[in-house]
C-alpha cells in the first residue's frame, strides 16, 4: 500500500475522499462529530485519515467544541454533522461563533441532491437556517467543487472579521457509490481561491491619514481609555496593545470578549467594563474625553443607555468589519482595518512624536481612577460557618490554586460576571466564553475543545447547574475521548441570573428558576458518566477539593460547589440605565 | 404623514443560485424595508445586477450598505441618487375599455408613450417603460376607467453620463 496522502492533481476519486483530503491540507487536526444517514460516506474514509474525530453525544456539543478549540488555539475548530436535525442542532453553537467572531468550518450531510426539494427522510434547508448565522455558508451541488469550496471555507472563516462557514454537502457526490461523487482531484491556489471570491477583499491596513488623526486626539487628551474587545485577540494584537498602552499610559478596560487580552496585573489595566464590570472601568470610560475603542463593538452591555453613555468622550474606532463602524456611536476618528496593523502604526507614530514624554501630563486623570479603585473595590462577605459557600470565594480559591495560565471557560450567568471578575487574567487566550449570544451550556463543551487543541493546559470550565444540565453529556464524550477537563460547579439550585433580575425588578416573585440543589445528584451522574467527582459544602473543602482534582489528569473532574442562592452579581448597571448609575452593592439595590 | 424616505441602490452580485435570498434575508434580518427590488443578470454572465429601492427611514442607508458589503457575493454598491441617475421602470396595465371609451384610452397611452399590447372586448392592456413617475402619472389618469389589473417591476437604474469633457469624476459614489 502506497503512503497515506492526498493524491496527485488529476487522480480520479470519489467527493467524500475529497472532502477529508482538503480538511487534511487546511491542516485540520481534529474534527468534531457525529455521523448520520447523509454523512455517512464521508465517515468511511476518516478511518484512515490522521485527523482525530471526537465523537460527541448531540451536535451543538461538537459546535461548542470547535468553538473552544478555535478560542483558546486560535486555529479554525472544525465540526461535521448529518442532516436535518443534526444540521438544526448546530444551530446554536453556529449563532455563538458569529455573534463573538469565532473561525469555525462546519460540514452538514444533506440528503441527495436530486431529493432536495421533496421533504425527503432527514432533510431541512440548511442553507436557508443558517444564512443569518453564519458568516458565508454553502451548498455544494457537484463533486468537482469540494476542494475549492472548502479552501474558501477556510479563507473565509479565518480571514477578515473571522465567523463561522458552513457547507452542505448532498450525499449522492461523496457517496463512492454513486457516480455522481467521481471527480478528478485538485488543490486550488490562493490566486484561485481569490478569483473565487470576487467580492471578498477585507482591508487589513489602515488609512494612514485616519491613524495619524487618532494619534493626535491621544496627544491632546487628559482623559483617555483604551477600551479593547474581542477583536484584539482575534487579531492576535495583545502584545502591540500592550506596547500602545505602555507607550502612552493610557489605562486599559478589557471587555468580557477581551479579558486576558492585556493583562490584570499591569498598573494601566482597569478591568471589566459593562454591566457587571467594576465600578472603575465603567467610571472611567464614563468619564473619559477619548475612548480608544480597538477591536470593540459598544455592545448594549458596554454601553448601558447608549443617550448617556461617556457624553463627553470623542471616538476613535478600530476595526476591521467596516459596519461596527458608526453602527452605535458614531466616531470621530473612523479606522478600518486589521487591528494588530493599525496599532503597530499608531505606536510607530507615538514613538516618532517623542513617545511617553510627548504625552500631555494625565496625573489628575490617574489619581481619580487610582482614588476609584481604592473605594470601589470588588466587594463580599465571606459565608459564617454552617451556610452555604460563597461563589466568589470558591472561584478566589479555584484562581488561586491553579497554575497561572490556567484556560478557564464559562458559562453564561451570575458564575460568568464571578468569573470574569474575580479571575486574574495575565495571559491572552485563557478565557473562553459565549459573550454576544449567551449561550447556556456553553462551557463544558467549550472547555474539551480548549483541552484538545492545548492538552498540556490546565482547562477548568466554570458551570451553573442550569448550564450543567444542558450539556453534561458532553462529559461522557471527555471521559471516554480521555479528555482531562475540570469542572467547577457553582450549584446554587436556581437559575440565578434570572432570579437575581426577579429580586431586582419583579419584587422577588420568583417565577420558575427553582432547580433543586440535590435533584439530580450531581455527583452520582459525574460518576455515571466516568468523571471523579466530589460535593463541597463548606469553605474549608474548597481548597483541598481543587488541590486534589488538579492532581487528577486521566479522566475529568466534577467539582460541585453548594453555593448561597441569595448572592447577587455586583457591580450592576440596571437594564434601561446609564453607566453613571451603576448600583454597587446589596445595600444600594 | 410625512413622505417616506427612499434611496436606490445598485448592488452587483455574483450570478450564483441563492444569492437573491442572501440579500432578502439580510434586509429583513436586520430590519430594514424595501420598496421595490428588481434583478436580472448583466452583461457579464457572472454578474447580477439588483436595483433596490431601500426605506431610509427604517435604517440608515450607511449600515445597509455596508451590511450588504459584508456578504460574500456582494461584488459592488452603488448608491444612486435620483436627480443623478437614469431611471426605468416596467408598467403592465389592464383597464376597462367599452368599445365606446377605447379610443380615449388609447390617446392617453399614446401621449405617454404607452404600448396596447392586448385588446378584448371591453378591456384594454397598456404597456409603459418610462420614468417611475410617468407611470404613476398614467395609473392615476387610467384609474377613473377602471383598472382591473396592474403589474409593475420595479425599478432598475444606471448612474447618468458625465457629460462634461473635463471629465470630472462621475456621480457614482461608491459605497
Amino acid at each position: 500500500m502506497s503512503e497515506y496522502g492526498p493524491p496527485e492533481a488529476g487522480t480520479r476519486i470519489d467527493g467524500g475522499r475529497a472532502l477529508i483530503h482538503a480538511l487534511e491540507l487546511e491542516g485540520t487536526e481534529v474534527i468534531f462529530g457525529l455521523p448520520g444517514g447523509a454523512i455517512l460516506p464521508v465517515y468511511d474514509p476518516i478511518i484512515d485519515s490522521p485527523i482525530r474525530h471526537i465523537l460527541v453525544r448531540h451536535e451543538q456539543g461538537a459546535g461548542h467544541m470547535a468553538e473552544g478549540y478555535a478560542h483558546a488555539t486560535g486555529r479554525p475548530g472544525v465540526a461535521m454533522v448529518t442532516s436535518g436535525p443534526a444540521a438544526t442542532n448546530i444551530v446554536t453553537p453556529l449563532c455563538d461563533a458569529y455573534m463573538d467572531s469565532v473561525p469555525m468550518v462546519v460540514i452538514t450531510g444533506q440528503v441527495p441532491y436530486g431529493s432536495i426539494g421533496t421533504d425527503a427522510f432527514q432533510e431541512c434547508d440548511t442553507v436557508g437556517i443558517t444564512r443569518s448565522v453564519t458568516k458565508h455558508n454553502e451548498l455544494v451541488t457537484s463533486a468537482q467543487d469540494i476542494p475549492r469550496i472548502i479552501r474558501e471555507a477556510f479563507h473565509i472563516a479565518t480571514t477578515g472579521r473571522p465567523g463561522p462557514v458552513l457547507v452542505d454537502i448532498p450525499k449522492d457526490i461523496v457517496d463512492p457509490r454513486n457516480p455522481n461523487s467521481a471527480m478528478d482531484w485538485y488543490w486550488p491556489t490562493d490566486d484561485e481561491v481569490s478569483a473565487g471570491l470576487p467580492g471578498y477583499k477585507p482591508t487589513l491596513k489602515g488609512h494612514p491619514r485616519k491613524i495619524r488623526e487618532a494619534v493626535d486626539l491621544m496627544a491632546r487628551s487628559t482623559r483617555p481609555v483604551l477600551y479593547i474587545g474581542g477583536g484584539i485577540l482575534k487579531a492576535r494584537a495583545a502584545g502591540a496593545v500592550k506596547e500602545l498602552a505602555e507607550l502612552t499610559g493610557i489605562p486599559v478596560v478589557t471587555t468580557l470578549m477581551a479579558r486576558g487580552a492585556f493583562p490584570d496585573s499591569h498598573e494601566l489595566c482597569l478591568g471589566m467594563p459593562g454591566m457587571h464590570g467594576n465600578y472603575t472601568a465603567i467610571t472611567a470610560m464614563q468619564e473619559a474625553d477619548l475612548l480608544i475603542a480597538l477591536g470593540s463593538r459598544f455592545d448594549d452591555r458596554v454601553t448601558g443607555k447608549l443617550d448617556g453613555f461617556a457624553p463627553e468622550a470623542k471616538i476613535i474606532h478600530v476595526d476591521i468589519d467596516p459596519a461596527e463602524l458608526g453602527k452605535v456611536r458614531r466616531p470621530d476618528v473612523p479606522i478600518v482595518g486589521d487591528c494588530r496593523l493599525v496599532i503597530e502604526e499608531m505606536v510607530r507614530l507615538v514613538t516618532e512624536a517623542g513617545g511617553l514624554a510627548a504625552q500631555p501630563d494625565r496625573s489628575a486623570w490617574r489619581q481619580q481612577i487610582s482614588g476609584w479603585q481604592e473605594r470601589f473595590p470588588l466587594t463580599y462577605v465571606q459565608s459564617e460557618p454552617g451556610q452555604l459557600l460563597k461563589p466568589q470565594y470558591v472561584l478566589e480559591q479555584l484562581r488561586d490554586l491553579s497554575p497561572e495560565d490556567t484556560i478557564v471557560a464559562s458559562g453564561v450567568g451570575q458564575h460568568q460576571m464571578w468569573t470574569s471578575q474575580y479571575w486574574h487574567f495575565n495571559h491572552p487566550y485563557t478565557w473562553i466564553n459565549s459573550g454576544g449570544l449567551g449561550t447556556m451550556g456553553f462551557s463544558i463543551p467549550a472547555a474539551i475543545g480548549a483541552k484538545v487543541g492545548m492538552p498540556d493546559r490546565t482547562v477548568w470550565a466554570v458551570d451553573g447547574d442550569g448550564c450543567f444540565q444542558m450539556t453534561a453529556q458532553e462529559l461522557v464524550t471527555a471521559s471516554t475521548e480521555r479528555i482531562p477537563v475540570k469542572i467547577a460547579l457553582l450549584n446554587n439550585a436556581y437559575l440565578g441570573m434570572v432570579r437575581q433580575w426577579q429580586e431586582m425588578f419583579y419584587e422577588e416573585r420568583y417565577s420558575e428558576v427553582y432547580l433543586s440543589p440535590d435533584l439530580p445528584d450531581y455527583v452520582k451522574w459525574a460518576e455515571a458518566m466516568g468523571c471523579m467527582a466530589l460535593r463541597v459544602e463548606s469553605p474549608e473543602e474548597v481548597a483541598p477539593a481543587i488541590e486534589k482534582a488538579n492532581e487528577v489528569n486521566d479522566r475529568p473532574v466534577v467539582l460541585e460547589f453548594r453555593t448561597d442562592a441569595s448572592e447577587m452579581v455586583f457591580p450592576m448597571v440596571p437594564s434601561g440605565k446609564t453607566n453613571s448609575e451603576v448600583v454597587t452593592g446589596p445595600a444600594e439595590s | 404623514m410625512s413622505e417616506p424616505k427612499y434611496q436606490l441602490l445598485s448592488v452587483l452580485v455574483e450570478n450564483k443560485a441563492g444569492v437573491l435570498a442572501r440579500v432578502a434575508s439580510l434586509f429583513a434580518r436586520r430590519g430594514y424595508n424595501i420598496a421595490s427590488l428588481a434583478v436580472a443578470p448583466t452583461d457579464d454572465v457572472r454578474f447580477s445586477r439588483i436595483t433596490v429601492v431601500v426605506d431610509v427611514e427604517s435604517a440608515p442607508l450607511e449600515q445597509v450598505t455596508k451590511q450588504l458589503n459584508k456578504l460574500i457575493n456582494v461584488i459592488k454598491i452603488s448608491e444612486l441618487d435620483p436627480q443623478d441617475s437614469v431611471e426605468r421602470e416596467l408598467m403592465l396595465l389592464t383597464v376597462k375599455a367599452e368599445p365606446a371609451r377605447r379610443h380615449q384610452i388609447i390617446e392617453l397611452a399614446d401621449v405617454y408613450g404607452g404600448r396596447i399590447e392586448d385588446v378584448g372586448f371591453d378591456e384594454l392592456t397598456i404597456s409603459l417603460s418610462d420614468a417611475p413617475d410617468r407611470l404613476d402619472d398614467l395609473a392615476e389618469l387610467l384609474a377613473p376607467y377602471e383598472i382591473v389589473s396592474m403589474q409593475r417591476t420595479g425599478r432598475v437604474a444606471l448612474p447618468k453620463l458625465e457629460r462634461n469633457p473635463a471629465g470630472a469624476k462621475a456621480q457614482l459614489r461608491s459605497a
